[in-house]
């Protein structure tokens, strides 16, 4: 909200610099956005006179001035304006000068042969309004050579600040006065208006037909007015705070909205149809045509303001077109009602109506301020239009908004930490407009002024479903004691300011801290340092993506899909990470950077329930390895996924003998070059391979692509045991190799597991050295090589001993794959 | 040709389409009927020689078989393709139950931790020196813990349609389901999971519909939340000071806090940090920069997690990670932190083998 310094003036008598109050404003909560002196700009420009206006000699446009600027010497000034002639006074800028309308600063010059030393500036020149139909035109008594900025009252900075949403109070001057007055920067100025004695009966009447659609309304009419331009004071005050002056009976209503907090509407008697308006809900596509030159549909939920004729306004939100007062207006009927906030709130969003009247209602406006207000305005219109008030009509009741409030003096400190005299206390709250009720040493109770309808409010609660009855009703109970408290503590400590209170630092809840992170958190952390470890770069992608490329990585549906998507293709939310890794890895390759190594911890989005929510490790791999003399480069393959996946399950601490790879990975891998890896037949731990090749092509990446995904919440919490003694045997191992023929169709681990299985006793390793497919091998088969440590325990092994053992090895390997010994 | 002619040719096309066996003798038939010389092409072209008034209908019907013909020979091409595909992948395959190379292709000196990730893992460092514990929770939340059970009823202005992502259909409770706008949820989830005393920090994803050079659709936010008996707003404070000054390294770094307003906060304020605004500096100047949002927890929010607020009260903050990343590390523009660009990575990243540690320093 914008008032300018003068206007707060009239609320507030205050010694207080612009600093002051600024500051004050920010830290009592109503925090200062911005301070516009429009007088720094305007500063030099001066009242003079026209001395002499004669037709310019070669333009039939211009004419040729003589202007006193009020030290006597004569300047010669050319000018455009039409309403240029001698006698007048106006604004004179002097060369030199920045003109803030047209941007310019000011040069000395000739125009067509006549010298032009200065210039007689519009208002638009002056950036002060539209208005450039010809030069300023000020009154005859306006003082020569004075100050323009003194004279016209511009020297008076507007303040804007950002209102929060419980505080319709504040989105006025007064209460923004009355705000300051608590904070000790003066004392807010009394304020009233002596009722206007009706001269005839009312014209129009008012009828509450629904109470949804407005709970309480005043109105009154004047006749015989004059609805013509504002006063000056008026229209300027209007100007700075953004505000177009449209006419006096208009302003008016403006000027309650800003000074008091207190919208107001006016129709024109002549234009409305019938004798009662009628408060009422919508009809279901009733039409609107509003002041804004808008037509709105309505629906059942609308509050309306409606003549015989139909709706005549969005109560509360808007007014309508068709009974609004224009300069023909010679009756006017004064609407001054209480709507529903929430009703308003929903309306407004309802049909995107921003107006200051919305703004208001929606956060609550004061209900005892209606009957004076009502009388203010009517004074107003009558000071400014003329014309004679009827009898005031009435419909509805003033609302119960009577409250009182308790503060216990120690939870100043119990809530607020701030060492606070109960004297201070009490006194900020009665500058508040809260007043005493009854006071003792302890505690005090205070009735709550009727504009603050945010303090002990009554919203409901919305407790969680699940608590016991007895459990919700307690917090219930002690939520309707404390809350009320805790509105005074508030206001106590935000007029004091809470640079006040001293800080303490969080007791220790333990000597040494326990650890931060679950477990499981501490997985996850531990699984992003150790892809980084191995050369990845850790990512953070949006987690929602275009469906049409989502759906290449698993189910898109509906129910995942956001609604109200900011771009088409921001609409999905991704099926796993790797699809976002894989765009990302497209967009590096565009930009010349095809080899990539990008992993992220993210979410992958299968429901929208808890368990449809899986924090998955997931990485992509594209393009070659660095190139460098020990190591050629290559295309990165399944197996750097593959690497990639049991790092992580290796770190988190899962026994890799347990695990399995099955090759049934989802749609998006290659399927002859992608893998599972399982722990038992159900639990997936992991998923890695080459990227599809379609898939790929459809992303736009046309080099090798691997991923992986590592699914944490699957992976077991690791059993906190402690180990056992490791066997550090005297005894030297033995090595053997075994190179065995067998199909090609047989996995490598049947081979590893079956040998491992073979003699546990005695088998400390198995490891895979080597795998060779080729002509020299039969047609569909593949020699696999592993090469056995054996760890004797107790003796150094006899020849009969190691040969029994290899039989063993080889016979299970034969067993459980069918493959053969090469010779 | 006649018109059952016309037909023949059709059918035995037809057949010879379905029957083809690869993409070879797919357009061996295609050529044979459509080709320069093809059988249908010459119908085409002798069209000329057709008496006039047969010449329109005549042509429509080879034209229509023309049609016929290439649609059959697109679709049968679609599905040879996608076979040939097949082929080709199950020739490639390979046994992946082979042990992995013993060396990944890269080394911790290239591989780094996201900017994000670093601060968050800072985050936890700090508080978790203060005795606080690491909550997580869903993004795609119900707006009772997003908004309800924080006190943000249906019309309050913080839920205006266009901040919040919507999904479609409701909860088992009935209530709608959206992309969390914030980590408050978890000052829910949490007093609803376990009694006090309650200390924690959540940090995570966040979601709203907002978009330009300083907004992200998804960006990242940490919530605190510190429930106990005789936690005061003096704590309140004490608390985010010792956070700000050790996480941004600053023993001295000057703190504001200025009333304000949020719903689920009573007395609620906005913390300020000292900078130069013209050069980034902070702890240096006499400006203020906002930086994070906090207030002793309403009454209404602890009833509504069933804690009677007579006996329990404390306080909750909210700030964004990437605002105080950026701040610490002078970072002026927050789009590339989604883009994953690999130069920007390199750049910003941290050393995955120095996490962050209070005995190391921060």
């Amino acid at each position: 909200m914008k008032f300018t310094l003068s206007w707060l003036r009239e609320h507030l008598e205050t010694s207080a610099t612009l600093d002051q109050i600024t500051t004050t404003l920010s830290s009592i909560g109503l925090e200062v956005e911005g301070v516009e002196d429009r007088a720094a700009a305007l500063a030099s420009f001066r009242i003079a006179q026209v001395v002499e206006a004669v037709q310019h000699p070669n333009a039939d446009r211009l004419r040729a001035l003589k202007v006193d600027g009020g030290d006597g010497k004569l300047l010669s000034v050319v000018c455009g304006a039409p309403n240029a002639r001698a006698g007048m006074k106006g604004v004179l800028a002097l060369p030199g000068a920045f003109i803030p309308g047209t941007g310019i600063t000011l040069k000395k010059g000739e125009i067509r042969g006549v010298a032009s030393e200065a210039m007689m500036l519009s208002a638009r020149e002056m950036g002060l309004g539209d208005d450039h139909s010809g030069i300023v035109d000020l009154p005859a008594d306006a003082p020569l050579g004075q100050s323009y900025v003194q004279y016209a009252g511009l020297d008076d900075p507007i303040i804007e600040i950002a209102v929060t949403p419980n505080r319709g109070d504040a989105l006025s001057v007064r209460g923004v006065a009355r705000d300051l007055a608590a904070a000790g920067l003066g004392t807010l100025k009394p304020w009233g208006a002596e009722p206007v004695k009706p001269a005839y009966p009312a014209p129009l009447a008012w009828e509450i037909a629904d109470p949804r659609a407005c709970r309480w309304v005043l109105g009154r009419a004047v006749r015989g007015l004059k609805n013509g331009p504002s006063p000056q004071w008026l229209r300027d005050r209007l100007t700075a705070i953004g505000l177009r002056p449209i006419s006096a009976l208009v302003d008016v209503t403006n000027w309650f909205t800003f000074d008091l907090g207190r919208p107001l509407h006016v129709f024109d008697v002549a234009k409305v149809k019938g004798k009662t308006l009628t408060m009422r809900m919508a009809r279901e596509g009733e039409e609107l045509v509003a002041l804004n030159g808008k037509t709105y549909a309505l629906t059942a939920e609308d509050g309306v303001i409606a003549d015989a004729a139909g709706a005549e306004a969005l109560g509360g939100v808007v007014g309508g077109e068709p009974s609004g007062c224009d300069e023909t207006t010679t009756e006017c009927f004064i609407e001054c009602a209480l709507f529903d906030p929430v009703r308003i709130a929903l309306s407004g969003r309802r049909h995107a109506v921003h107006t200051d009247a919305r703004a208001r209602f929606e956060r609550g406006v004061d209900p005892a301020l209606m009957p004076v207000a009502l009388e203010a305005a009517t004074r107003m219109i009558i000071a400014l239009c003329g014309g004679e008030a009827s009898a005031v009509s009435e419909a509805g009741a003033e609302p119960a908004w009577r409250r009182s409030a308790s503060l216990r003096f120690e939870r100043l400190a119990g809530l607020g930490g701030a060492e606070v005299a109960a004297d201070e206390a009490v006194g900020i709250l009665e500058r508040l407009g809260f007043a005493v009720e009854a006071r003792d040493a302890a505690q005090v109770t205070v009735a709550v002024p009727s504009w603050r309808n945010d303090i002990a409010g009554s919203g409901a609660l919305t407790q969680a479903p699940g608590l016991s009855p007895e459990r919700a009703a307690k917090a219930a109970e002690g939520c309707a004691a404390i809350e009320p408290e805790a509105d005074l503590v508030e206001e106590v400590l935000r007029i004091r300011g809470l640079d006040t209170i001293a800080p303490v630092s969080l007791p220790v809840a333990s000597p040494v801290p326990t650890a931060a992170l679950s477990a499981r958190q501490a997985r996850a952390a531990l699984a992003r340092r150790v892809l980084a470890a191995r050369g990845m770069q850790d990512c953070v992608t949006y987690g929602f993506l275009d469906q049409a490329t989502a759906v290449l990585f698993g189910e898109t549906p509906e129910t995942l899909r956001v609604a109200n998507p900011i771009a088409a293709d921001l609409d999905q939310m991704r099926p796993t990470p790797v699809v976002s890794l894989l765009m990302a890895a497209a967009r590096n390759a565009a930009r010349g950077y095809p080899a990539v190594a990008l992993s992220e911890l993210g979410g992958a989005y299968r429901g929208t329930g808890l368990d449809g929510q899986l924090q998955v490790a997931a990485g992509v791999r594209t393009g070659e390895t660095p190139r460098n003399w020990a190591a050629p480069a290559r295309a990165v393959d399944a197996f750097d996924a593959k690497g990639d996946a049991l790092a992580v399950l290796t770190a988190l601490g899962v026994p890799m003998a347990a695990l399995s790879v099955t090759a049934d990975a989802p749609g998006f891998y290659h399927p002859g070059r992608s893998g599972v890896v399982r722990q038992g037949p159900k639990t997936v731990l992991a998923t890695f391979g080459e990227v599809h090749p379609h898939v790929a092509a459809q992303l736009d990446i046309a080099g090798p692509a691997v991923a992986f995904e590592v699914f944490l919440d699957a992976v077991p919490e690791p059993k906190r045991r402690k180990k056992s003694a490791p066997e550090l045997s005297t005894l030297q191992p033995l090595r053997r190799d075994f190179a065995f023929l067998v199909d090609a169709g047989i996995a490598a681990e049947a081979v590893l597991r079956a040998a491992r299985g073979a003699e546990r006793a005695m088998i400390a390793d198995v490891a895979l050295f080597d795998r060779y497919a080729g002509d020299k091998l039969p047609e569909g088969k593949v020699s696999l090589a592993i090469e056995v440590t054996l760890q004797p325990r107790e003796a150094t092994l006899t020849d009969a001993e190691i040969e029994a053992v290899a039989a063993k090895i080889v016979a299970a390997v034969t067993k459980a794959t069918g493959a053969s010994l090469r010779a | 040709m006649s018109a059952d002619d016309l037909q023949a040719l059709r059918a035995d096309t037809e057949a010879a389409i379905a029957t083809a066996a690869d993409l070879r003798t797919l357009d061996a038939v295609r050529v044979a009927v459509l080709g320069r010389n093809g059988t249908l092409t010459g119908l085409l072209k002798g069209l000329g020689a057709v008496a006039p008034e047969l010449r329109k209908e005549r042509g429509a019907a080879v034209n229509r078989v023309k049609a016929v013909i290439e649609a059959a020979l697109d679709a049968r091409r679609a599905v040879l393709e996608a076979a040939s595909l097949d082929t080709r992948l199950a020739a490639e395959r390979v046994d992946v139950t082979l042990p992995p190379r013993p060396q990944a292709p890269g080394t911790a000196a290239e591989g780094g931790i996201h900017p994000i990730s670093r601060t968050i893992e800072e985050l936890t460092a700090i508080f978790g020196a203060m005795g606080f514990a690491v909550v997580e929770g869903p993004d795609i939340e119900s707006d009772w813990h997003n908004f309800g059970a924080l006190n943000i009823p249906d019309h309050h202005p913080a839920r205006q349609d266009q901040d919040t992502f919507y999904l479609p259909g409701r909860d088992a409770e009935g209530h709608q389901i959206v992309l969390r706008t914030q980590t408050s949820p978890l000052q829910v989830r949490t007093m609803l999971g376990q009694e006090p005393p309650i200390r924690i920090i959540a940090p995570g994803r966040t979601w709203r519909a907002d978009h330009d050079a300083t907004h992200s659709p998804m960006f990242h936010q940490v919530e605190g939340l510190v429930i106990d008996r005789g936690i005061t707003l003096a704590h309140l404070k004490g608390c985010l000071v010792d956070f700000l000054r050790s996480f941004f390294g600053i023993s001295d770094l000057p703190v504001r806090f200025r009333a304000s307003y949020f719903p689920f906060t009573e007395p609620s304020m906005e913390v300020d940090i000292g900078w130069n605004r013209k050069t980034g500096e902070l702890g240096k100047g006499s400006d203020w920069l906002e930086i994070l949002g906090s207030g002793m927890v309403h009454a209404k929010v602890l009833a509504n997690a069933g804690l009677d607020p007579r006996e329990w009260q404390g306080f909750a903050f909210g700030m964004g990670i990437e605002r105080i990343t950026m701040l610490k590390h002078g970072m002026n523009d927050l789009r590339p932190f989604y883009e994953a660009d690999l130069r920007w990575l390199k750049h910003y990243a941290a050393d995955p083998l120095a996490p962050p540690s209070l005995a190391e320093g921060i």
